[in-house]
């Protein structure tokens, strides 16, 4: 056992706590599922390793020099995780400097801060780097066993990439807490990896579009005008693709810079993170007084004053907003779609139809759990002198007229230049929404709307059951859009995952009860 | 002798609520309109079990439940319509303001928007909660939130107010504003359920007083008559009730 205080002690402390929250998170709270957890992670970890075997298995004996044009796409694909890996980053790091949990303890303890924020700094890179190794490692191990043990240097990569984006959240976040303060920093962060996890996604996207007229970022990325405009084989930013390639002296530089800037980044701010943190802490302690404006009374039928309840509170939200926020992002590339093709009016339904059923679906699900999980006055509502059903019908309402005004403004210019098309991306953007709404309200507990991040984690089954609905109801109306027979296999298999979450849902009962 | 023509506020008929064991026992319970009730127990007695029963909350598994003559598990909506329930938990909404949690509630009430709003100038007036009327919940105290939910409880203007343990958490000064609101209510007739575990407050303010022990009620009746179940004599309603819990654990 190590001394108490020291960097091993707290790292030792942290790790026991991250472990828990891992596992907790996994299993729900319910620890009863160990077994069920351990076999769908084997079974996922088998899944992944088969994907990475269809997918990169053709690649395995790529030379050690490679061209420009792998070089350039292999980088694409890293900077692409590694936005991803900057956005988790600085989520984690906002949590860690909002969450109160053990501050006050270990604050007024005799123990040196900067030993525990150091720590804790190195943890969140921990944790990014964890989660990279767990996406990307079944394609190492694929590499690694097809084309020889050089290709296990991605393990390395991914432990570079997972330092590095913990240093930038970590800057990032600091840069902000300086520059608008506490309380502003919390939504701007959120946002910010937003923006981050999606930009370079949605980027290439829009940039695919303008050049090609297509939707698909992969094909981009294996464009030719891509590589000839991507920098010449001997720049040092293709080092990390280097070292994935096998090239030990580039993992050498990788892991060093990846090390070196992480060491920096602790070294600047694991002092200044404690005060940081309890100012931030603070803040969430002292919300300011936020006024509305004085005005009479309006009055409201219960359904009315349900759905403007409803409808307040999720224009409130600033977690909302972000995810909000993500939603709209991805919407952007559609958007543009349908603008260039106002001049030429090309088809594009087979295109725009699934993006904007799929957001639909995704978007309602969101909103869905808000309103019917995350209901704060629980017992207010319960109380009320309405008949069964009547609350959930009314928040159901809200969550679909949300969506609505969401995507009316892009269903309406989509109904100008191909008016059937945007039709069925209404019907079918209606039934996603319902469908997902309809998975949340199966799946519903009961937590704070402050527990929206952990939407994801409360169920796995409404996780994968909304984003397959989602997905097969895209499907069925891109078919439809196309005129295709085959549509309505497809929409018989989403209507067979729906029946399978109901029959396993916890709450198959009549809407009204909770 | 006076005929009490008027039905009780609250006739609670052989309650049952089994968890992992019984919560609630076979409770049987009678209110009289006008009345101040308090409800004390140990922890896990089965007192909140049982409010939570009559509020529609939870469904019983056996008994009857009326308010007011109205069996209120038949007819939920309209009991629901007569009673006023707050939570030792205050359950409102940080990003509305306390006028517009009012008007949210009185909504759900179907309460018209000029008397609603005339009540809640009232109630924020007694509560003191008039300075921050328009001010978003999220960043008031453990103290503030219960006297809003506690205003939500009233605007409507409930017969039966139900409270599980109201003042828990509240400042000497938040309390008293909450206890004059209540006795307030209390001479326009309101009958008043409370559970609470300042023993003190029940005590002082409590027409009568039961003692629930294992989901059933163990003894009932004003201070005085508890003492003399108790064999005690100038004892305050601590050491009675201590006495009584004590006998029935041991009897047990």
């Amino acid at each position: 056992m190590s001394q108490p205080a020291t960097y091993t002690w707290f790292a030792a402390h942290e790790l026991k706590l991250a472990w828990r929250d891992w596992l907790s998170m996994l299993m729900a709270g319910k620890r009863g599922r160990i077994g069920a957890v351990a076999i769908g992670l084997g079974a996922f970890v088998v899944f992944m390793h088969v994907i990475a075997l269809i997918a990169v298995g053709p690649f395995a004996g790529a030379g050690r020099t490679p061209d420009k044009a792998t070089l350039a796409i292999l980088s694409a694909f890293v900077l692409l995780a590694w936005c991803l890996m900057i956005s988790q980053a600085m989520e984690s790091v906002t949590r860690a400097f909002y969450s109160r949990g053990d501050l006050d303890l270990i604050l007024s303890s005799p123990a040196t801060t900067r030993r525990l924020f150091a720590v804790r700094i190195g943890t969140l890179a921990l944790s990014s780097m964890s989660m990279a190794v767990f996406l990307a490692g079944p394609f190492a191990n694929v590499l690694a066993v097809l084309g020889g043990p050089r290709w296990l240097f991605g393990y390395g990569v991914f432990a570079a990439m997972g330092a590095t984006a913990a240093a930038i959240a970590v800057t990032a976040t600091v840069f902000l807490f300086r520059a608008i303060g506490p309380r502003r920093t919390r939504f701007a962060a959120q946002v910010l990896a937003a923006v981050v996890g999606a930009a370079f996604v949605i980027g290439l996207q829009m940039v695919a579009i303008l050049s090609y007229g297509t939707f698909s970022r992969i094909a981009f990325i294996f464009s030719q005008g891509f590589i000839d405009s991507s920098p010449d084989a001997s720049s040092l930013l293709y080092l990390p693709a280097r070292a994935i390639l096998g090239d030990p002296s580039a993992l050498l530089a990788v892991m060093v810079t990846g090390i070196g800037v992480l060491g920096a980044a602790i070294g600047a701010f694991a002092s200044g993170f404690g005060e940081h943190a309890i100012a931030a802490a603070s803040v969430s302690q002292h919300v300011p007084a936020r006024k509305a404006l004085a005005r009479p009374f309006r009055g409201a039928t219960p359904a009315g004053a349900l759905r403007r309840k409803e409808l307040t509170l999720l224009r409130r939200d600033p977690w909302l907003m972000s995810q909000t926020l993500m939603q709209l992002l991805y919407l952007a590339p559609p958007a543009l779609l349908l603008w260039r093709s106002f001049g030429d009016g090309i088809g594009i339904s087979l295109l725009l139809v699934p993006v904007l059923v799929m957001a639909a679906g995704q978007l309602a699900g969101g909103l869905a759990w808000l309103a019917i999980s995350g209901e704060d006055a629980l017992d207010l509502v319960a109380t009320a002198p309405v008949p069964r059903g009547f609350v959930m019908r009314a928040k159901i309402e809200a969550v679909l007229l949300a969506v609505a005004i969401v995507f009316a403004p892009l269903l309406a210019a989509f109904a100008i230049i191909m008016p059937v098309s945007a039709l069925v991306t209404a019907a079918f953007a209606a039934v996603a929404a319902a469908s997902a709404t309809a998975i949340q309200f199966w799946f519903r507990s009961q937590v704070k709307r402050s527990q929206f991040r952990r939407r994801h984690t409360s169920s796995r089954i409404a996780t994968f059951a909304e984003a397959f609905s989602s997905i097969g109801w895209a499907a069925t109306a891109a078919l439809v859009a196309h005129g295709t027979f085959a549509a309505i296999g497809v929409a018989i298999l989403t209507l067979a995952v729906l029946w399978v979450a109901r029959l396993i849902s916890p709450h198959r009962t009549v809407i009204g009860e909770r | 002798m006076l005929r009490r023509t008027e039905p009780p506020a609250l006739e609670i008929r052989g309650l049952q609520k089994h968890y992992e064991r019984p919560a609630v026992d076979g409770l049987d319970l009678r209110v009289e309109a006008g009345e101040f009730y308090a409800l004390v127990g140990p922890n896990g007695a089965g007192k909140t079990t049982t409010l939570r029963m009559v509020s529609g909350l939870i469904a019983p598994d056996a008994g009857e439940i009326f308010v007011h003559g109205i069996d209120a598990l038949r007819e939920p909506v309209a009991a629901k319509q007569i009673i006023g329930w707050v939570s030792d938990e205050p359950m409102i909404y940080d990003k509305l303001t306390p006028f517009e949690y009012l008007e949210f509630v009185a909504g759900l009430w179907g309460i018209g928007a000029a008397e609603a709003e005339r009540r809640a100038h009232a109630l924020f007036g007694w509560l003191g909660l008039a300075p921050h009327a328009h001010e978003r919940c999220e960043g008031f105290s453990k103290g503030m939130r219960q006297k809003v939910a506690l205003a939500g409880g009233l605007v409507h203007e409930p017969r039966l107010i139900i409270l599980d343990e109201p003042l828990t958490g509240l400042d000497a000064g938040s309390a008293r504003q909450v206890k004059h609101v209540l006795r307030e209510r209390m001479r326009g007739g309101t009958t008043v359920v409370m559970t609470t575990h300042i023993l003190e407050v029940a005590e002082r303010m409590a027409d009568r007083i039961g003692i629930i022990v294992h989901g059933k009620l163990l003894a009932e009746g004003t201070l005085d008559e508890l003492r003399r179940k108790a064999g005690l004599g100038e004892s305050n309603l601590e050491d009675t009730f201590l006495t009584l819990v004590a006998e029935q654990t041991e009897a047990a």
